[in-house]
């Protein structure tokens, strides 16, 4: 065209993923107003609502954790199903008598060992094998279920390690251990995804795989590092959910792979691949465990929960093709 | 035709289109005869994809009139001009390949009775269309995916007519078709302007305007440059002034009296079933190599395999003296580079600013220990930038907001950051237009002057003879003829990739 456009800052496309955080961080303000008014009595004390943040954050711990990797596979251009099925498989595996007998280290090693493992299979089978990731990661699902109920024998394992079990309850400097392992995660995997060749190829791939391809990236072998990498979450969430429960189970950890999938997506994780932020999909997480909070304060049925979940997802999505232009323009367009 | 002043069916006087920021039209006549062949010619960004889209409804114009059928109209929405009798065939056909031929054609309007659709009714109707067109033999049950770029074409075409449209706008309908299927898309347009249907053609290539168009309006910047010129006599470079307002006196740079370098590229007997078979050819440096020949000749294949992208099933590729292992990723440590053919389906990712394009093959060496130099990445890109001079010359923009021939660029540019030793460009102007065609020879050649050879591949075989200091003549997947582009012309080489397929268009045509 004859012009370039000119427009504010806040219009750049670059700036989007802070325009979309900033919009979430609002949804987090506007939750926090919710419970104040529901609430005045507990919201007006500080430290109460410090404390509740911090069992927010707890709460949002290892289903964190799990979204850090589905982001990098949805960027990548897959969908991992399996997550909450790897985390099942890890924890009860890692909860053996036998794996137990070599103590806390053993059965760290085992559960990220173990989903480790599991992605791989899964991405040498969507890599190597072609098949489509949403078949392969679903049958990972139900195959690492019935191994997991296998292991167990539908038995709840008890964990008697006293520092796994110790975990979910200390603190270091008054934050909750599953909550810096979740910083930590959060923050290695941002470094990873903004700051390295890993995460360029991983975007350059989700963006434009023949792309990719024909620029020399090796497509095959990255596409199933993605679901180690996807594994290797489930690995580390499964102990913190071990750690939680005191416990394992191979029911364990049931439909979050949908939490996950929802949280990366209201983070602005485009589905299709190429485009999505760890920072987004971390206060995705937040948001949807804060609901889950404002409930259980407000004494509130887990049904409608559902269903606010549920229309925070739609909703999320429409701005997300809405770009903030106008609402005319959204209802009018064909 | 007894009439001797055709009527004009539609007649835009001064119309504007503003978006924020852009005024993409700014004062557009155009005037369309039933029965023309009317041309709409400008470069990319000139204002067509906007025009028509008015055109069609799907923008409304801020000023101006357009006049249909001698009433003043405003179409609401797309719906609304297909209903009027203008019907759109846009670059990237919108068919659905998932639904039959007739339900394409009815799709929205599907013949019906008490709310049930009559598939054999569309069935009988599309078959009649169909007719019309001179294509009875396609099967209207058959699923459009199974169809190939030229069917797809006829269906949109047949889905135009099912509206009874008066009017056909064809955004470069060539552009996706063979050399043979391009012959047979102008007889169907001839066809239908004998019915009196007017077309309006819209398309890069001078020689096509030549031959079907009956008059051109030009654009440039939002403007008519032009109104109405005849298609066949107005000079070559009337047209191409009116549409960049300069004069390209000399489209291709010439060709330097210098020793070329070393051999880089050797192929012996490369074969792959059904695709190629016993090419031999050799690249040295500081030369250009160009392979012409139909799509479907091979010759995609054939640098595809080059490069690595696909396995060979016999022969061998060596560069530099060095055997290629086909694979992409070692062609490429080789100092081998590819510009593909569909730059934005292979080539880019759109989301990505130009920097990130540009260091795809590169960021891994500019990373340190795995951690990548975004600001590295920019300085070279900006030099790269420099050098190819692009516009606007900003890396950190998203390349998808530059016009076709800059994208290019900056998949060439790409590979000059690797220190790419052979340069692999296929179809490299394809939907760039004609003054940034002429930068990019430029660029092309300048490489050469560093040592860098080039294989070039294009259908437009004027491209190849005036870029390439030595031609191969592809056919059916096997080359023909191998020359010193001096010593071949235009005719020999049509000829050469024309022979031997006459019986085959034939059948086609059938």
């Amino acid at each position: 065209m004859t012009a370039l456009t000119t427009t504010g800052w806040w219009r750049d496309e670059s700036r989007e993923p802070l325009r979309r955080n900033l919009g979430l961080i609002g949804v987090l303000v506007a939750l926090f107003g919710i419970g104040a008014i529901i609430r005045p009595d507990l919201y007006g004390d500080p430290q109460w609502v410090v404390d509740n943040t911090l069992v927010i954050l707890q709460q949002a711990a290892a289903i964190g954790v799990v979204t850090v990797g589905m982001t990098f596979v949805i960027i990548g251009g897959g969908i991992d199903l399996s997550v909450g099925a790897l985390i099942a498989l890890a924890g009860v595996w890692s909860t053996t008598v036998a794996t137990q007998s070599f103590g806390a280290g053993g059965m760290i090693f085992t559960a990220i060992i173990v989903g480790v493992l599991a992605g791989l299979v899964n991405g040498v089978l969507i890599a190597y094998g072609r098949l489509v990731p949403f078949i392969a990661t679903l049958a990972m699902l139900v195959a690492a279920r019935g191994l997991a109920a296998q292991i167990s024998g539908k038995q709840t394992q008890v964990s008697n390690d006293q520092f796994i079990n110790g975990l979910a309850s200390s603190k270091v400097l008054g934050i909750p251990s599953l909550v810096l392992v979740l910083l930590a995660v959060a923050g290695l995997g941002w470094v990873l995804l903004n700051r390295t060749t890993f995460g360029r190829r991983t975007v350059a791939i989700g963006g434009n795989q023949e792309a990719a391809r024909l620029a020399g990236i090796n497509v095959r072998r990255h596409t199933m590092l993605l679901y180690a990498l996807s594994g290797l979450c489930c690995g580390i969430a499964a102990i913190m959910l071990t750690s939680l429960a005191t416990s394992s189970q191979a029911a364990a950890a049931e439909l979050y792979e949908l939490d996950a999938i929802a949280a990366a997506i209201i983070g602005g994780t485009l589905l299709s691949g190429g485009r999505g932020t760890v920072t987004g999909s971390l206060i995705g997480v937040v948001v949807f465990a804060t609901i889950t909070n404002l409930f259980a304060i407000a004494n509130l049925p887990t049904e409608v929960q559902n269903m606010v979940k549920g229309g925070i997802i739609v909703f999320a999505v429409l701005v997300q093709q809405l770009k903030f232009k106008s609402v005319k323009q959204l209802l009018t367009r064909t | 035709m007894t009439t001797t002043e055709p009527d004009v069916i539609l007649r835009l006087s001064n119309v504007v289109k503003d978006f924020p920021g852009v005024r993409a039209l700014d004062g557009v006549e155009l005037e369309v005869r039933a029965g023309e062949v009317h041309c709409l010619l400008g470069q990319n960004g000139a204002g067509k994809s906007t025009l028509i889209k008015v055109l069609a409804g799907v923008h409304k114009a801020d000023a101006g009139t357009v006049e249909w059928l001698g009433e003043p109209v405003s179409f609401a929405n797309p719906q609304a001009a297909m209903k009027a009798g203008i019907a759109t065939i846009y670059q990237e056909l919108d068919l659905v390949d998932d639904m039959s031929v007739a339900e394409n054609v009815f799709l929205g309007h599907e013949p019906r009775k008490f709310g049930f659709v009559l598939p054999g009714q569309a069935a009988r109707n599309t078959t009649t269309i169909l007719r019309r067109l001179g294509h009875a033999e396609v099967p209207p049950r058959r699923l459009v995916r199974a169809l190939p770029n030229a069917g797809k074409q006829l269906v949109s075409m047949a889905r135009a007519l099912s509206h009874e449209a008066k009017l056909i706008i064809m955004d470069e309908p060539s552009a996706v078709l063979a050399h043979d299927e391009v012959a047979n898309l102008f007889r169907i347009i001839r066809d239908l302007t004998a019915q009196g249907i007017a077309v309006v053609y819209i398309s890069h290539r001078l020689e096509e305007i030549r031959e079907i168009g009956d008059r051109v309006t030009v654009l440039r910047d939002g403007q008519t440059s032009a109104v109405n010129l005849p298609a066949r006599t107005t000079p070559t470079r009337d047209l191409v002034s009116r549409m960049t307002g300069r004069n390209i006196e000399y489209v291709f740079p010439p060709r330097p009296e210098t020793e070329r370098g070393e051999l880089l590229l050797e192929v012996e007997n490369l074969s792959r079933d059904n695709e190629f078979h016993d090419v031999s050819l050799k690249v040295h440096g500081g030369e250009i190599v160009g392979i012409a020949g139909l799509v479907g000749s091979g010759r995609s294949e054939l640098l595809e395999t080059i490069f690595g992208a696909r396995r060979a099933d016999s022969g061998s590729i060596t560069m530099s003296g060095k055997p290629l292992r086909g694979s992409v990723a070692t062609a490429v440590r080789a100092g081998l580079g590819m510009a593909p053919e569909e730059r934005k389906s292979q080539a880019l990712l759109l989301g990505e600013p130009v920097y990130r394009n540009m260091t795809l093959t590169t960021f891994s060496r500019i990373a340190r220990f795995g951690f990548t130099d975004a600001d590295r990445e920019q300085r070279e890109s900006m030099a790269v930038a420099d050098q190819l001079e692009l516009r606007p010359r900003d890396v950190r923009r998203s390349v998808s907001t530059l016009s076709g021939g800059n994208q290019q660029k900056v998949v060439v540019g790409r590979w000059l950051l690797g220190g790419t030793k052979l340069l692999i460009l296929d179809e490299p102007t394809r939907g760039v237009d004609i003054g940034a065609r002429a930068e990019l020879y430029q660029v092309i050649r300048q490489l050469t002057a560093q040592g860098v050879g080039v294989l070039l591949v294009s259908s437009e075989v004027p491209e190849v003879l005036g870029l390439a200091d030595r031609v191969l003549v592809m056919r059916e997947g096997r080359v023909v003829r191998q020359a010193d582009a001096g010593q071949l012309t235009e005719d020999d080489v049509l000829d050469l990739v024309m022979a031997g397929s006459l019986d085959t268009s034939g059948e086609e045509a059938a």
